[in-house]
């Protein structure tokens, strides 16, 4: 990577180094709990699905039993595994029987080990093994597909109804969107379970399901069909159930999920613990699937001013990526986020903005960047916001940015319509084309305004992520470094779900997922 | 140029040309059929001699038009009437300074974004101490005690913290408005205080990007804030208000 900027090398280490540090520190913690949603997504892993006959799904039904009589620290698959051998049944029909009230979870006897273990291994194996055949799936199309220009467009479809967000996204695609986020509930990330079947209501979106990952799916396989284009699929691995979420991802060929250390912790109140173990164990698993998680610093700019508060978003990709590299993550997976926030009153608020972009760029090379559109300062005038977003997409070639998500002139306005993501594809597609050499073109002053704010940037983020070294990062969350919001330690929601691994606690995925990565051939950093 | 407010037209270049533009998808594709489907929609809305300047192939069926035309209504402008809220704005030191010689007692207020909306944009910009576009926000206000809830609130939990804090004023925000959610959300919220006979023990105001003051009377509420609200507005409301209940 070309250095525009003029950064020094020895402070890039020393940011990165501490934000190891900060990492280590949490996984001196993270590998002694597991929680109900790591457990559900292993259920369903093996292939647990459905729901009971109140509508409970049946994840939830078996790990509630396990968790009321004190078992789920064993781990949920130790004790599938010797309930199979008891009972003869597979894992289907023995969650059916827990929840008919013909099984208690109780009454599976204890095992010696050798006697389960290699069913519980066969288990797992079996279960990454369809992962694994969903990623070269993926990599296959991908080959044959026609090849992508970066940045990738990238657009929303929200109409709360499934089988509507399909066609929607069917024609975003043939309209030139190279990745379709199907926007959840606004409700979703507070459930402590993943809704069933399709869905067809939900406000800011319809909730995220096994069977509505389906349903886009294959409408956006018939456009991979119609345009010759790889069309990638997005969803929202955040909130109480990020591991089930991607696992559900794995097993139905997404391509991207939002899945941030952080998130859930700042924006939606959940427990710190449980965010910080969920996160890990649900990065695995998109590690595994060839998914490129995308961070969410660009939502710190939302409540926090954009200028002020830059360096914060450049320290939490540094943290977020130290954290994605111990679940396996490659860099090539990490679509660590920021925004175009600035105020557009700013005098020179542009050339602030180029400055955290190529920053971002030139910190992280080899990381798929995901650069968000201005959504704070924009209003009901979509003349301007069309031309705000102009600007957006200018800074966005010029940088180099990799995942472009389109701004649309009626943000601030309403859940986009069909025209409004034409038009903002129209946009991007303009000023790429029109501007696509612009960064190999350009190189900034020396010391000028745009060197000056990149080193200021950088160097107040070393600054404060020393400070959270030093304090810790669950400190640091609760005195409210990161979007101006506090968190407590111990408030936030789904900390009942955070459980001590009892000594002989099984799972085989995280050494299946992580064997993954760490048998890569890959001269890319390591942790 | 000489306008009549009794009928006042939509101005393109010329006074009363009735000029206006607009755009919409149909869901056939686009072509020759499609372009006169949009304009025969565009008579149909009342448009003079409407014309198509552009028409864009959507995919999959839609077609994207862009028209313009001359609207022959016009509508009497000194017959209109808005509810506005009558009290004048003051400075973040002037309001503190009326709290205490008015009120006497700190102003507590309660606050939080509804139902399921996540959006905490617009309740922090009023409420959280760093305010919004330089105006510092309530928490920041002395003689103010403010609590922000934050997003996914249920409208009883936001009423039970509103009566536990002895609020004089709870503010809420609604972001989302798919399928007039927020409707249904704001609603339900002064049923409820009705309901539980605390409507009139504290203000009711509700705020967000498609909030007005009229639509919030409408509701039931004692103030309603769009676009544009800085937190010394709301601030001032809230103390006026109190003063003139209080000499009642």
């Amino acid at each position: 990577m070309e250095n525009k900027l003029n950064l020094d090398q020895a402070i890039i280490d020393g940011a990165r180094a501490a934000a190891s540090r900060i990492a280590d520190a949490l996984h001196s913690w993270i590998s002694l709990y597991t929680t109900t949603t790591i457990e559900r997504a292993v259920a369903r892993l093996v292939g647990i699905d459905g729901v009971d006959a109140a509508g409970v799904p049946l994840p939830n039904v078996l790990v509630d039993r396990l968790h009321e009589k004190g078992l789920l620290g064993h781990g949920l698959l130790s004790w599938l595994a010797r309930a199979m051998i008891s009972t003869g049944q597979g894992p289907q029909e023995i969650a059916e029987a827990v929840a008919g009230g013909k099984l208690d979870v109780s009454a599976v006897p204890a095992l010696p080990e050798e006697k389960w273990r290699d069913l519980g291994d066969g288990l797992a194996a079996e279960a990454a093994a369809k992962i694994t055949a969903r990623r070269l799936e993926r990599e296959q199309m991908m080959a044959t597909a026609a090849p992508e220009r970066k940045p990738l467009l990238y657009v929303i479809v929200a109409t709360g109804n499934i089988y509507e967000d399909a066609v929607q996204a069917k024609a975003a695609a043939l309209q030139g969107a190279d990745i379709i986020a199907v926007i959840r509930h606004t409700g979703q990330s507070l459930l402590d379970y993943v809704p069933y079947g399709p869905t067809t209501e939900g406000y800011g979106g319809t909730y995220a399901t096994q069977e509505n990952f389906r349903i886009v799916r294959r409408a956006l396989d018939e456009a991979i069909k119609e345009t010759g284009r790889y069309i990638r699929l997005v969803n929202y691995c955040s909130g109480l159930c990020m591991p089930e979420i991607a696992a559900m991802g794995a097993l139905e060929r997404l391509d991207m999920m939002l899945n941030d250390a952080m998130y859930g912790i700042l924006f939606r109140d959940i427990n710190m613990r449980r965010t910080l173990i969920d996160q890990h164990f649900s990065r695995m698993i998109n590690a595994f699937a060839g998914i490129i998680i995308n961070t969410g610093e660009d939502n710190y700019l939302t409540t926090a001013d954009a200028y002020e508060k830059g360096y914060t978003v450049i320290a939490s990709q540094f943290i977020n990526e130290q954290l994605a590299l111990r679940s396996g993550l490659r860099e090539e997976q990490m679509g660590l986020g920021h925004a175009f926030e600035i105020n557009p009153a700013m005098e020179d608020g542009l050339l602030m903005e180029i400055a955290q972009a190529q920053l971002c760029r030139e910190l992280f090379p080899r990381s798929p960047l995901k650069y968000m559109p201005p959504t704070k300062h924009v209003t009901g005038d979509i003349f301007s916001t069309y031309l705000i977003n102009g600007m957006f997409n200018l800074v966005s070639i010029l940088t180099g940015q990799e995942i472009q998500l389109l701004g649309m002139l009626t943000e601030a306005i309403h859940t986009p319509f069909l025209s409004d993501r034409y038009l903002a594809i129209k946009n991007a597609r303009y000023v790429f084309n029109n501007a696509r050499h612009l960064g190999e073109e350009i190189i900034f002053k020396e010391q000028g305004r745009i060197q000056a704010r990149a080193v200021e940037l950088l160097n107040r983020a070393y600054a404060l992520l020393k400070e959270i070294e030093k304090i810790g990062l669950e400190e640091a969350l609760e005195r409210g470094f990161f979007a101006d919001i506090k968190r407590s330690r111990d408030g936030g929601k789904g900390k009942e779900g955070v459980v001590l691994k009892e000594k002989d606690y099984y799972n085989p995925f995280p050494e299946i997922f992580l064997q993954r990565s760490a048998a890569k051939d890959d001269d890319g950093r390591a942790c | 140029m000489q306008v009549d407010l009794t009928k006042v037209k939509a101005y393109g270049d010329t006074l009363n040309d009735g000029a206006v533009q607009l755009s919409f998808t149909l869901p056939v594709p686009a072509g020759e059929e499609a372009r006169e489907a949009a304009r025969q929609l565009a008579l149909k809305m009342g448009l003079e001699s409407p014309a198509v300047t552009e028409m864009a192939d959507l995919g999959a069926g839609f077609s994207f038009f862009v028209v313009y035309g001359r609207c022959p209504h016009s509508v009497d402008y000194t017959a209109i009437k808005i509810p506005k809220r009558e009290h004048e704005i003051m400075s973040f030191d002037e309001v503190n300074e009326f709290v205490r010689r008015e009120l006497k007692k700190k102003v507590v207020v309660v606050a939080a974004c509804t139902g399921t909306d996540a959006h905490t944009v617009g309740i922090d910009a009023i409420v959280n101490m760093k305010g919004y576009a330089g105006e510092y926000g309530l928490e920041r206000y002395p003689e103010f005690e403010a609590y922000n809830l934050g997003s996914q609130v249920p409208n009883a939990e936001l009423l039970a913290k509103a009566v536990e804090h002895g609020a004089d004023a709870v503010l809420v925000s609604q972001v989302v408005t798919q399928k007039n959610i927020h409707l249904e959300n704001l609603t339900e919220l002064i049923e409820l205080a009705e309901a539980e006979g605390i409507r009139d023990r504290m203000l009711f105001i509700c705020g967000g990007p498609r909030i007005s003051h009229e639509l919030a009377i409408e509701l039931g509420y004692d103030a309603g804030f769009g676009p544009g609200t800085l937190p010394n507005h709301v601030a001032s409301f809230i103390v006026k208000e109190l003063a003139r209940r209080k000499k009642q």
